[in-house]
């Protein structure tokens, strides 16, 4: 072996530990001082508070890591609502900045450039502090087509009321299971037979008639609740039944969303135009339609350049959503970061515990995106 | 005269469709623009409904029949080509041109017609606009945190005179040219951390980093006289050498003691903030990122496998995690780490989280321009004989570094756009600022003004960066 190879290796091993053993020493020396151990029981103990939002049970008497759960939970909830509208509005305002309408074009570029160029966090501060506070009084809201009450204690909105919710569940999974064996007969058909069945038509179709089934045949049922106005006090009102969306998270999807669009559209844009123009002329040569141009020849390619970035921002959009905890919306780093941190004093263990789950998101996220980019990236022979 | 067809308006009778289009497209702008502006509605006597759709309507059809294709009227063609290729555009078009005006008389009150200017307090904001007044009376405090009054020519001082040696790579000569690498990436970050200590922090004039200063400052000096081949030993062990001389040998604790003269007022960095904050986290960030994240990138390209796994495993870490963890764990988890006698300021705790937090986008970003090297340029200077550092040096950082000038930028801007976070830590930047003024009794319900205002602001310094690295890809793009 070569000398000049091994002796920088071994120097940076040799640092590499030397802060490791500096550090673990002295957080030993210091917990030791201060009274604490290193460990995890904590978790199992009392939470002995309260979250203001959660999705599954929790109260007080939970443990510390149904608190933690509960705010996995709400983290995802806000990531999921944040990359579905983003999605939405990239996609739209990126299509838009390719409009060969000036006006259109330009409106897009303004709404792009205007949103990515200031803050996260003081666009979640603009819409929590100032927009939102500006919504009327429960007691003094107008109701959206009827159902929909925005106040300035959340968005209330009809709920649904199910009854064997499971087996409409079952129904929707199966519609899917269906929906992907007919893909795949047809397009063994194609292969073998050159025969072209209308798989959307088809997708959709089973989509819609086994959930219709469910309620006919599975005793499915559903009716709606809508959120009536109930006075607390003298001055107090609030709305029961129907579903609470708290402020908190609405400012925080809302400015989530409408920041990471702007990069989507980006990269949409970026996409769309990185298909050559001969690609598109070649198609049209050989005799396929418009539709048929965009749908088999520029979005498969486009879409291998879309994809990676996206998902980049979608990872982007998980991390962006820990700012919650500017405006307390009880997500991960404000439930357990927080709160739990306070209460127990176990920094080491549960900043740890917060970054591990972070990064265990997004190392599954870029391993799933690295097998995606390796199935779609070009064959060269 | 040929007989109108309102349907498919063609070139035949042009002027008749073209005078009946634009009255009726300027009709439909015209009851926006009064209903908007004056608050007149012309189309009262109309049932509801229609009232609400007529001028999209009436535009409609107008752009409808001024849609004829290669008119020879230039006007209407660029119209037409413009705002107006097909029913659905010539629809948006109408929508987007209503919101504008629409929106117009709202926005302008708020801002500039019921807005207050002059006044010191709340009681001078009684209009139903923006209250200015409240942005002007906080403006120190936005700028400047809780710096004293009197010291504040301190701030902007040291930001003058760090702007001017910052660029002074612009105005040098020819000759010199080849030291500005060097001026930039050692010289310049302790002149800027000199001017903070001294002059923005009031700090003594030893203190127990300038052995650390004083020690790189000879080692460099001392290693241009080294020749090449034992550079690297050299910078290994020499600075540290130094370092041991100075604080253990030469100097004695004493001295310090000594030489703590101090020739400010001392502003401790819990005072300092508002928008010059967010600048001396941001140019600090920057400058001590760059390095580690070369280094990192270098590291990760290797084909040393212990060096290369531990370089990607560092990248990997602080790519996946949010910055705001990364600050809890600087502020709650760091002392911990530490002896119990050390003693790091919150400041420079938040400047290493947030530089190591970059370094690993940064790092990213140079792989990039690395990968992006023909594998002819490392063949070439290897054959030359180079070594791995001459070849690094001379060949193919200077071409990898020019290709990722625009990213390096991008990095940067999402850097200030990250530094508000800091607020985690108990640092009060512009946004905490803002969040501050907010709650203080004499100027509540002030909140809109506030974040109208920071985002003014932050959108100028961003835009601008992000219009300037996008002209730097132009120019690099043609270059190569």
């Amino acid at each position: 072996m070569n000398f000049k190879k091994i002796l920088p290796q071994l120097l940076t091993l040799a640092v590499v530990i030397l802060v490791f053993g500096f550090f673990s020493y002295n957080a030993q020396v210091n917990m030791e001082n201060r009274g604490l151990e290193f460990g995890f029981g904590f978790l199992t103990y009392e939470a002995s508070f309260d979250i203001q939002f959660s999705l599954i049970e929790y109260d007080g008497s939970h443990s510390y890591f149904r608190a933690y759960l509960v705010g996995l939970l709400n983290t995802i909830l806000v990531s999921v609502i944040g990359i579905i509208f983003a999605t939405i509005l990239g996609v739209t305002v990126g299509i838009a900045r390719l409009s060969r309408n000036y006006l259109i074009e330009r409106t897009a570029a303004v709404y792009v450039e205007f949103f990515r160029n200031i803050p996260l966090l003081l666009q979640i501060f603009f819409w929590y502090f100032a927009a939102l506070r500006a919504l009327p009084l429960p007691e003094k809201a107008e109701p959206m087509f009827g159902v929909f009450f925005l106040t300035i204690k959340g968005f209330f909105i009809p709920a649904f009321v199910w009854n064997n919710l499971d087996i409409f569940i079952y129904s929707v999974i199966a519609a899917i299971i269906s929906i992907v064996f007919v893909r795949l007969y047809a397009k063994k058909k194609q292969e073998n037979q050159g025969i072209q069945t209308p798989v959307l038509s088809i997708s959709i179709g089973l989509l819609i008639i086994l959930p219709l089934l469910s309620f006919f045949l599975g005793g499915v049922d559903a009716s709606v609740e809508i959120p009536v106005i109930e006075q607390l006090s003298q001055t107090s009102f609030t709305y029961k039944g129907g579903l609470k969306l708290p402020p908190e998270l609405i400012a925080l999807a809302l400015a989530l969303s409408l920041y990471t669009a702007t990069f989507i559209a980006e990269n949409v844009r970026a996409g769309v135009q990185g298909v050559s123009k001969g690609q598109k002329e070649a198609a049209a040569s050989i005799g396929l339609t418009p539709n048929q141009v965009l749908k088999l020849v520029v979005m498969p390619q486009a879409l291998r350049i879309i994809i990676p970035p996206t998902t980049n921002q979608y990872l982007n959009l998980t991390k962006n959503s820990s700012l919650a905890a500017a405006i307390a919306y009880p997500d991960l780093v404000l439930v357990f970061a927080g709160t739990a941190l306070m209460q127990t004093g176990s920094a080491i263990e549960i900043v740890s515990i917060t970054m591990l789950t972070y990064l265990t998101l997004s190392i599954t996220i870029s391993i799933f995106m690295n097998w995606y980019n390796k199935k779609i990236a070009i064959k060269e022979k | 005269m040929n007989k109108l067809n309102f349907l498919s308006p063609d070139k035949n009778n042009l002027y008749a469709y073209l005078y009946l289009g634009i009255s009726l497209f300027s009709f439909s702008i015209l009851i926006v623009f009064l209903n908007s502006f004056f608050n007149l509605d012309l189309t009262s006597f109309l049932p509801g409904t229609i009232s609400y759709f007529l001028p999209l309507i009436v535009g409609f059809i107008g752009l409808h029949l001024i849609r004829i294709e290669y008119s020879g009227i230039k006007f209407l063609d660029i119209i037409n080509k413009n705002i107006n290729t097909n029913k659905f555009n010539a629809l948006l078009s109408l929508l987007i041109i209503f919101l504008i005006i629409k929106s117009a008389p709202p926005l302008l009150s708020w801002f500039i017609i019921d807005a207050n200017f002059a006044g010191d307090s709340k009681d001078a904001c009684s209009g139903s606009g923006a209250c200015w007044a409240y942005i002007k009376t906080w403006f120190n405090r936005f700028m400047y945190g809780m710096y004293p009054n009197d010291e504040q020519w301190r701030i902007n001082l040291s930001f003058i005179s760090l702007a001017f040696l910052g660029g002074i790579g612009f105005f040098a000569p020819e000759q010199l040219k080849k030291y500005l690498t060097l001026y930039y990436v050692v010289i310049y970050p302790i002149i800027a951390f000199l001017f903070i200590f001294f002059f923005i922090s009031g700090g003594p004039i030893f203190f127990d980093f300038s052995y650390g200063i004083i020690a790189a400052v000879i080692s460099i000096v001392i290693g241009f006289f080294i020749p090449s081949k034992f550079k690297m030993y050299y910078f290994l062990i020499i600075p540290i050498t130094i370092y041991i001389l100075l604080k253990y040998v030469f100097f004695y604790e004493e001295l310090i003691e000594l030489g703590k003269i101090q020739a400010f007022e001392w502003v401790e960095t819990g005072a300092w903030g508002g928008l010059s904050l967010t600048f001396i986290v941001s140019f600090f960030c920057l400058i001590f990122c760059f390095p580690v994240g070369l280094f990192l990138s270098l590291g990760r390209r290797s084909d040393l496998p212990l060096i290369k796994y531990i370089s990607i495993g560092f990248i990997e870490f602080w790519r996946g995690v949010p910055l705001i963890t990364v600050l809890f764990m600087s502020s709650v988890m760091f002392p911990m780490f530490l002896p119990e006698d050390m003693f790091i300021d919150k400041l420079v705790r938040v400047i290493i989280a947030i530089s190591l937090f970059e370094a690993a986008y940064v790092a990213e970003v140079i792989r990039g321009g690395l990968q992006a090297l023909p594998r002819g340029q490392y063949d070439a200077a290897k054959s030359l004989g180079m070594g791995y550092w001459k070849m690094h040096i001379l060949v193919i950082l200077p071409q990898a570094l020019k290709l990722v000038i625009p990213g390096i930028a991008n990095t940067f801007l999402a850097l200030v756009k990250d530094t508000p976070l800091i607020f985690v830590v108990g640092l009060l930047e512009i946004v905490g600022m803002l969040n501050l003024a907010k709650t203080n009794p004499e100027w509540l319900g002030f909140a809109m003004e506030g974040y109208v205002f920071a985002s003014i602001v932050f959108f100028i310094i961003c835009y601008a960066m992000s219009k300037y690295s996008y002209n730097l890809e132009q120019k690099y793009k043609t270059e190569r």
